[in-house]
């Protein structure tokens, strides 16, 4: 929580989280921040906690965190952004699927402290302002959910695969896919978003 | 997850300093951070390699290097790679899920661990993870265990796809010790269960990988990788098949042969090598030289079907190979 914002408070976010937890944020502001320069996480400091130092969604933030605090909590509990879903929280689902430093990664399996000094964006980080991206834009018209608790993961996951440029055929974005499960099965919607988005993305 | 102490390094001189006995070196995490949220893996002190520089992807004259920190997916998209050696691309992007393989490392692929459903569940009996304790799967659940190199104490097959297809190649795995370094054929790195199924490599304590490297020869560029699973995708192998072959005018000169989800580890199989070296390469030929592949396989209840299904994939490789040309 907290984070040491050195570009004010962001864009007014589309989120239902921000919406609701904005007044939440403010009272809770005072826990962790110690403004910490730029010098990575070497090693623990005597409370056990190590200085970590991030662009998350464009932001620069600094906290510091357990060294076994796997970034999705640190994203969801201490940050504030839970867009990112726990899902299996073992790496198999794809739920809580991010950047960092342009690669879809799992933040359930990334510890922290890895991240320090990384580029990450989450799924708050995707929309223009009011705008959303493409690949979200395209989940919604085709109806590319049910329940929606993997969709963060599932857009995260296509938008990096079309720029890593493997999104030709549907057999290949299902193959690229198999990461990211939806348990209420809308692949083939998915599948069509993805197709749809990425000539909107090529443009 | 258990306390543990947590460094980060950017030299291996200094990872080996801190290196040793219930030290875990950090690299992409996806087998590590997994297995230390389980309490399967509780080391006392993580040592984060990510900076060190072993990085890089070179071909030359002796072959491919790779260092020990290069990604599964930069490696499967590297040209050289997917020119010379097709069949490690292949079985890279046969493995895990694109996010795994954004993250694993080629020498954290090498050490994940030889594990099965019971490695990873606390709350049952397993030699691997608790020595003594006893071998759930033996009774258990075992369908996709390995039928070669098992033993009473230990049925887990060796998960990496990657591996396979290096064996098959002959590959080296270099590490870094305070002791200097070594080289390690990748086929004699890895060790069987017998009674001593949580030791699976031949490392010892605080040893680092730094890299690999992959001979140049006249087979590799015409290799493949085959794997038969449950799902089409993100899953296991059944059975999988690492196949190289050198042909000249229809006839087999020279053959590399490698077999994984049926072993407990990356299985080479000279036998079935030597069997198409010099015939012409034809199904007749295939379908008798793979006859022994599965000589010596102990089948459990549920995985009966594997000596068949490991001969079929081994001709199916083979047969993709051969029509490839």
């Amino acid at each position: 929580m907290n984070p040491d914002d050195d570009e004010g408070h962001g864009r007014s976010g589309v989120s239902r989280r921000g919406f609701l937890g904005g007044s939440v944020a403010a009272a809770a502001a005072p826990l962790l921040v110690t403004a910490v320069d730029a010098t990575p996480a070497e090693a623990a400091e005597g409370d056990g906690l190590v200085a970590v130092r991030a662009r998350i969604n464009g932001r620069t933030v600094t906290t510091r965190v357990d060294p076994r605090a796997t970034l999705l909590d640190t994203l969801r509990e201490r940050l504030e952004l839970c867009g990112t879903k726990k899902g299996c929280d073992r790496g198999q689902c794809g739920a809580c699927t991010v950047h960092v430093d342009g690669r879809r990664v799992l933040s359930c399996l990334t510890l922290a402290v890895t991240a320090n000094g990384a580029e990450v964006t989450t799924i708050e980080g995707l929309a223009d302002g009011d705008e959303l991206h493409p690949m979200q834009q395209a989940f919604i018209d085709h109806d590319g959910l049910q329940c929606g608790f993997c969709t963060p993961g599932q857009i995260m996951s296509a938008v990096a695969m079309v720029h890593e440029g493997h999104a030709g055929s549907g057999e290949e974005i299902r193959e690229r896919m198999s990461g990211n499960i939806c348990r209420c099965s809308a692949y083939p919607f998915i599948v069509d978003a993805i197709r749809d988005a990425q000539k909107v993305m090529g443009r | 997850m258990k306390p543990y102490d947590y460094t980060q390094v950017r030299s291996v001189r200094q990872a080996i300093r801190h290196a040793g006995e219930g030290t875990a070196y950090l690299a992409g995490g996806t087998t590590l951070v997994d297995l230390m949220k389980l309490d399967v893996m509780t080391p006392a002190r993580v040592v984060d390699i990510n900076r060190l520089p072993l990085r890089g992807i070179t071909f030359d004259r002796d072959g491919l290097h790779v260092g020990a920190l290069e990604r599964m997916s930069d490696v499967a998209a590297d040209r050289t790679v997917r020119r010379h050696y097709p069949m490690i691309a292949e079985a890279l992007e046969l493995s895990a899920s694109a996010q795994l393989r954004n993250m694993a490392s080629i020498g954290g692929n090498l050490l994940q661990r030889t594990r099965c459903g019971y490695f990873r569940d606390v709350a049952t009996a397993c030699n691997k993870r608790e020595p003594g304790s006893g071998c759930s799967a033996l009774t258990g659940v075992n369908r996709i265990h390995a039928i070669l190199g098992t033993s009473d104490a230990c049925v887990a097959t060796h998960a990496s796809d990657l591996a396979v297809a290096l064996v098959a190649l002959g590959t080296d795995v270099h590490v870094a010790s305070a002791r200097g370094t070594r080289t390690v054929p990748l086929d004699t790195f890895y060790t069987l269960p017998g009674t001593t199924p949580h030791v699976e490599n031949v490392l010892r304590p605080g040893e680092l990988i730094t890299g690999i490297s992959v001979p140049s020869s006249k087979w590799a560029a015409h290799s493949t990788y085959l794997k038969i699973r449950d799902r089409q995708s993100y899953e296991f192998a059944l059975a999988s098949a690492a196949v190289a072959l050198e042909l000249h005018r229809g006839t087999i000169k020279q053959a590399r042969v490698a077999v994984g989800g049926v072993g407990t580890k990356p299985w080479r199989l000279t036998t079935v090598e030597r069997a198409l070296a010099g015939r012409p390469a034809t199904a007749e030929t295939f379908e008798s030289a793979v006859g022994n592949a599965a000589d010596g396989a102990r089948p459990l209840a549920h995985n009966a079907f594997k000596p068949a299904l490991l001969r079929r994939t081994l001709i199916r490789a083979l047969t993709v190979l051969q029509e490839r040309r």
